[in-house]
């Protein structure tokens, strides 16, 4: 079978196939006509986000200004927040040990959090090893490489997360915090236990050699529990535009879950929903950033509205 | 059996095939990895010997389904006593707190601030005083080595010991190279060792004589069967099972068997009885 690009798929305008190189001009152009901040708004937002995550534990050991407590795995705010990440408690009940402590109190709280706003936009805007792997995928475009590598199948995820839970349960310990990269790098930053970062390059180099988006956006346990958590979540993106999308394929491009965008970009025709629903999308909202038509938009699950024509209605290009 | 019988039906549908070939390798290749990292869960369950858990801690495979790693017990320590394991250097679990007495020993803060901060039961929360805490025992290991075996009066571990007279206390002895001094022989009941690892810390040796050792490795214990017969004596006042014969003593011919003390007889003389001296 041959590789067919999405819109080689999804049957794209033909007038927009030839050139890639001059397309990328012009939308380069177009980006700069729109100004840095709103071509890279959220970009710059989600890494406030992560750098904030970190700083609200760093503040004690650096300044002795205690906000917050422990690490991802948990902590404690403020002196009255538990936080507790549920995938870690998943394992440590299959381990076998029923949590005494603030540890229930705090892994719901978190799961609530999660289920309620957007299950990834832990992935996106907390995650420690996103911009790793955004520094990889980064880097791959800038060394122009070309090959995507190996790509495992979509549901490989779900497959690592079973594992992790088997093997708690097959040892009786947390096994996957041996070597989870996620809690490891950040107690690097916030223990010192910098030996882990080791872990973290191997990451790294796995994004850039081995596979695209590999760690993130196929094999990560994490990502994909806080995907299965947020199936239901409110938060999501709305291709609510998309009549005005000139095919350019930025959004793909730069989505690191590209499948989500189909669906919702490319459903008119069929009448679907213009919410990007797929549980795998981190709500990173890169898309909005990119697209130089203002296609994509943040919105709720049940927001139906569209700009997608009413017959003889010209779409509209309203600001976001 | 099927109702269409132009499909193949089950198993041999090429979707379905498809998909078992798929789980399968999935399932193939997670179970690889997974066995890779069963087996780096077990070797790391081996904690070496001078790492030493925070009060509280549970059993070390118990305490490894329990730990979350968060680091909340390093928080709460106000002496930076615990330190969290960092990846393959401290051949500890990943993550995980420990600490090394000969490094920094535990304090031994009175409300235990460490076990309360724990958020999973880690730590055992039954343990609200620093006294009920067993982090490993003191072992005096080298007598060899240890001053006050060698006859002089260092002395050092049992006076920095938290439970002084308890912990540690000095027995006499009498010393047999010198045949007129005594000997003031460190000894650890461990029964009031925390594990705190202070005797350790301070023994004035280039290499302590003593150490704190994990319960597991310096302890032994009795069967539960075991009945220590004069702790029963004393508990049922009397012997356990009734109508046992007291067989009289008895020696060869030429040993006249010890003779009851007359009634105003002196007390016999006990050359290694320095009770009664100075008390440390």
């Amino acid at each position: 079978m041959t590789a067919a690009t999405p819109a080689e798929k999804l049957g794209a305008k033909p007038a927009h196939v030839p050139n890639r190189k001059a397309r990328a001009d012009v939308n380069a152009l177009k980006t700069r006509e729109r100004g840095i901040w709103a071509a890279n708004r959220y970009l710059i937002l989600r890494r406030l986000s992560q750098a904030l995550v970190v700083a609200l534990f760093l503040t004690g050991p650096l300044f002795g200004v205690w906000i917050a407590r422990g690490t991802l795995a948990s902590s404690m705010t403020l002196d009255m927040l538990p936080l507790t990440d549920p995938l870690m408690l998943a394992q440590m009940l299959a381990a076998g040990h029923w949590p005494e402590g603030l540890a229930l109190i705090g892994g719901a709280i978190v799961a609530l959090f999660y289920a309620l706003v957007s299950g990834r936009a832990y992935c996106a805007w907390v995650c420690p090893i996103n911009p790793v792997t955004d520094l990889a995928h980064w880097t791959r475009q800038k060394l122009g490489i070309q090959s995507k590598g190996w790509q495992p199948r979509k549901e490989t995820r779900y497959f690592v997360l079973g594992m992790v839970l088997a093997t708690a349960a097959a040892t009786g310990t947390i096994a996957w915090e041996l070597v989870n990269p996620i809690t490891i790098a950040f107690r690097a930053v916030v223990f010192g236990a910098t030996a882990g970062l080791t872990i973290v390059i191997g990451v790294f180099l796995f994004d850039l050699v081995v596979a695209r988006r590999g760690w993130c956006s196929h094999l990560c346990p994490v990502g994909a529990f806080y995907g299965l958590v947020g199936s239901k979540a409110l938060l999501k993106i709305s291709a609510v535009n998309r009549t005005a999308c000139d095919d350019c394929m930025d959004c793909f491009a730069v989505c690191p879950e590209p499948h989500v965008i189909t669906p919702a970009l490319r459903g008119a025709p069929a009448g679907a929903s213009p919410i990007v629903a797929a549980r795998d999308c981190t709500t990173c909202g890169r898309c909005i950033d990119v697209c130089s038509q203002d296609v994509f938009r943040f919105t709720h699950r049940f927001d139906p509205r569209t700009t997608d024509p009413a017959p003889a209605v010209t779409p509209t290009r309203e600001a976001v | 059996m099927s109702s269409q019988p132009q499909k193949p039906a089950g198993l041999m549908t090429p979707d379905r095939r498809k998909f078992l070939e798929n789980a399968a390798r999935g399932v193939a290749a997670c179970a690889a990895v997974g066995a890779l990292l069963a087996t780096h869960a077990e070797q790391s369950q081996a904690l070496p010997v001078q790492a030493l858990r925070p009060p509280g801690a549970l059993p070390e495979k118990d305490f490894l389904a329990a730990c979350v790693r968060c680091g909340l017990c390093v928080r709460a320590c106000p002496y930076d006593t615990l330190k969290l394991a960092s990846l393959g250097v401290d051949h500890v679990a990943t993550g995980t707190p420990f600490f090394v007495a000969r490094k920094v020993p535990c304090e031994m803060c009175d409300d235990v601030p460490c076990v309360g901060a724990c958020p999973t039961g880690a730590l055992d929360h039954a343990v609200k005083k620093i006294d009920q805490a067993h982090m490993g025992t003191a072992v005096l290991v080298d007598e060899e080595n240890c001053l006050n075996f060698l006859g002089l009066r260092c002395d050092v571990c049992y006076r920095v010991c938290p439970a002084i007279d308890k912990a540690i206390t000095l027995e006499k002895e009498s010393n047999t190279r010198t045949k007129k001094h005594a000997r003031l022989i460190p000894t650890v009941h461990a029964e009031f060792c925390t594990g705190c690892g202070k005797c350790e810390k301070s023994c004035v040796l280039t290499e302590a004589a003593i150490k704190v050792l994990p319960l597991k490795t310096a302890r032994g214990e009795l069967g539960a069967h075991y009945r220590l017969g004069w702790e029963e004596y004393k508990k049922h006042n009397g012997p356990l099972v009734d109508g046992i014969i007291d067989l009289p003593d008895r020696a060869p011919d030429m040993v006249a068997p010890p003779a009851a003390p007359a009634p105003g007889d002196p007390a016999p003389f006990k050359p290694l009885d320095l009770n009664g001296g100075f008390k440390p």
